[in-house]
């Protein structure tokens, strides 16, 4: 997604515009993180299960390598062809090059992260490929011309009745109609249509099993499998670190994802896609862009492990109220502010700065990343290499020289409340952004440090 | 060097160092009832449970839910009720069937998914581009957890599975669950004796 110049505060500034719509796409994602707390506080081993998942995890990641080449291994026995892409520019041409062998123009595509980080759908259709994307949400933001503004939710950002006004642009729907029940079922044949008509289908991957070869792809409105049980090719598209050791791995895993995510047991569908069916191609692309080098950084590399379950852009007080949009990047949020830096750390370098740092990520995450942690570690990495704000350079450094001499310290003070209180225009105005939504206190006399020498001598 | 290569050195570079993996996860909290427990969940997420004793049982829902509509099943059993000869057509043959009758290896009672392997299914598409599902599976084959469902797989074969849990749902729009997306608007599970 490209969105000029603006970064993650002057992109908040234009969805806060509307403040009624700020205040609902609060409270539906507090709804949604409140369905998260009743499903985990059913699980009384919830805790453990976290523990289990995080160790499982931290597993993969010493051991990817070898891991990877048993997945290989195994998906080939199993009849799958896997393709290696070093960054999304391959990625893209591998798929082409599929779709291309099979003379496919037109494709269905169930949702994948991977692809929208990827850009995927821009390249093909540069190629004169269509591509249909077939989750309700994913298809309602394409009908839109938007990127998801959420990784599990991609249309949260929509009301009914602007998603209304689309169906009725584009699927022929009667006008203001708004229904959630009329357009999914509007969506629903409209979908079946495209389903049955064409020959390849790309999903994404929830897990990938290296001791068996297998994949395993989860939905609740069973479009991935629609997709790629009609698809003559299915194409199956992952990140490296998708990859889990074992096959009972994923009890463990199924347990956590809807739970954490939605507040549903389970999703719909958990499909285990090991070999193609009679007469259909699978392929698997496994894709590095930007994961090895994330996995050389320490104090990075555990956000490798996140299963994509948004639990932590559903609890964040910044993403509630800055929309997904506003990050500028596939993976909104807490986790795709620490995933974006490492792919470009000066387009990316505003997006640590949009955090509180409440830790409440962390506490919600079900494989224990440390977002918060890394959030803040990576403001220090964006500093240091030159990639923040000007503005807040100077500001940090005004700081530095002011709390590194108790001199300058004493007068900073003084001279402060004097320009407060006699010339508050100086301070308070649309230049100095702090001031935008806060009012300062009234200015006190004197500071604690007279207050201080004053009574001491009293004493 | 290919793309192979850079990434898996690259990965040998980057990994590190090794971290034994946990201990396996058991059912720590069985339910007293997992029968029931299946029953509770299946019907929040949308399912209708239907306790039967015998196929006969079946036969007779299906005649006073379904008749009329184009009923495939893969149980023998439901031959009278069901077409025959459907198994190997073209898979998108079946985009007008009302109601698919399967069987499941086993359920889950924590979430109320049922284990289905290819086989069971005839054909992959089949629990999926249906308009109804019914699933038929033994009572003394709910299992507690997904801890013990995996336990059950252990290292079986098999080209496609999948665990499916109720009929299939969106909640896109403003978060309205709506049953019904792309798969079944419903879904039936005959939990028999």
């Amino acid at each position: 997604m490209s969105s000029g110049t603006k970064d993650h505060a002057a992109l908040s500034d234009i969805f806060n515009k509307d403040e009624a719509r700020v205040d609902w796409h609060d409270e539906t994602l507090w709804f949604v993180r409140a369905k998260r707390d009743k499903a985990a506080h059913n699980i009384p081993e919830w805790e453990a299960l976290r523990e289990a998942a995080s160790q499982i995890k931290n597993n993969v990641l010493s051991n990817l390598h070898n891991y990877l080449i048993e997945f290989e291994e195994q998906a080939q026995k199993n009849g799958v062809t896997v393709h290696w892409a070093a960054d999304a520019a391959e990625h893209n041409q591998i798929v082409h090059s599929i779709l291309k062998e099979h003379n496919v123009n037109r494709l269905i595509k169930s949702k994948s992260m991977l692809t929208e980080e990827c850009h995927l759908n821009e390249y093909l259709k540069q190629n004169d490929i269509e591509v249909i994307d077939t989750d309700l949400g994913e298809r309602i933001v394409q009908l839109a011309q938007e990127p998801p503004s959420h990784i599990v939710l991609p249309c949260i950002h929509k009301k009914k009745e602007e998603i209304g006004e689309l169906f009725h642009e584009h699927l022929g729907t009667p006008e203001g109609m708004s229904d959630p029940v009329f357009l999914t079922a509007a969506a629903r044949e409209h979908l079946r249509e495209t389903f049955l008509t064409r020959k390849a289908a790309i999903t994404g991957v929830n897990f990938a099993v290296a001791e068996t070869g297998e994949f395993v792809v989860c939905t609740n409105e069973g479009n991935a499998d629609m997709g790629a049980h009609l698809a003559d090719v299915h194409i199956a598209c992952m990140g490296i670190e998708k990859i889990i050791p074992k096959r009972k791995n994923l009890g463990v895993f199924l347990r956590l994802l809807t739970r954490s995510a939605t507040g549903q047991p389970i999703t719909t569908y958990s499909s285990h896609f090991k070999k193609p069916r009679p007469g259909q191609q699978m392929h698997i692309v496994l894709v590095d862009n930007g994961r090895t080098t994330q996995l050389s950084r320490p104090d990075f590399r555990n956000s490798l492990k996140c299963i994509r379950c948004a639990a932590c852009m559903n609890t964040c007080p910044v993403y509630r109220r800055s929309g997904g949009h506003s990050y500028h990047t596939a993976v909104a949020g807490p986790i795709g502010s620490i995933l974006a830096p490492n792919l470009d750390m000066k387009e990316y370098s505003d997006l640590p700065f949009a955090s509180t740092l409440c830790g409440s990520c962390s506490n919600v995450c079900p494989v224990k990343i440390n977002i918060h942690e890394q959030l803040y570690k990576w403001r220090q990495v964006i500093v240091k290499e030159g990639y923040a704000d000007p503005t807040k350079k100077l500001a940090m450094k005004a700081m530095e020289f002011t709390l590194s001499s108790p001199f300058v310290y004493k007068n900073a003070g003084k001279v402060g409340r004097w320009f407060m209180k006699h010339a508050p225009f100086t301070v308070n105005n649309k230049l100095n952004l702090w001031y935008q939504h806060r009012e300062m206190p009234e200015v006190p006399k004197e500071s604690f440090g007279e207050w201080y020498k004053k009574n001491k001598k009293n004493d | 060097m290919t793309s192979r290569a850079q990434i898996l050195e690259k990965v040998l570079n980057n990994q590190p160092d090794a971290q034994p993996l946990p201990a396996d996860s058991f059912t720590a909290f069985p339910a007293a009832d997992p029968v029931q427990a299946f029953a509770t969940v299946l019907t929040t997420i949308g399912g209708t449970f239907i306790e039967v004793s015998d196929y006969q049982a079946v036969q007779k829902y299906i005649l006073e839910h379904f008749t009329g509509q184009r009923i495939v099943s893969t149980l023998p059993e439901l031959a009278e009720v069901s077409e025959q000869g459907w198994e190997d057509q073209d898979p998108h043959s079946y985009a007008n069937v009302d109601l698919a009758v399967i069987s499941a290896h086993f359920g889950v009672a924590e979430n109320a998914a049922l284990w289905i392997t290819e086989d069971l299914m005839h054909q992959r598409a089949v629990p999926f581009i249906c308009q109804q599902l019914a699933v038929v599976v033994s009572k003394k084959e709910i299992v507690q957890t997904m801890h013990d469902a995996y336990l059950k797989i252990g290292i079986a074969e098999y080209g496609f599975g999948s665990f499916i849990a109720g009929p299939s749902k969106t909640a896109d729009i403003e978060q309205s669950l709506v049953l019904g997306a792309h798969g079944p608007k419903g879904m039936t599970v005959f939990v028999m004796d």
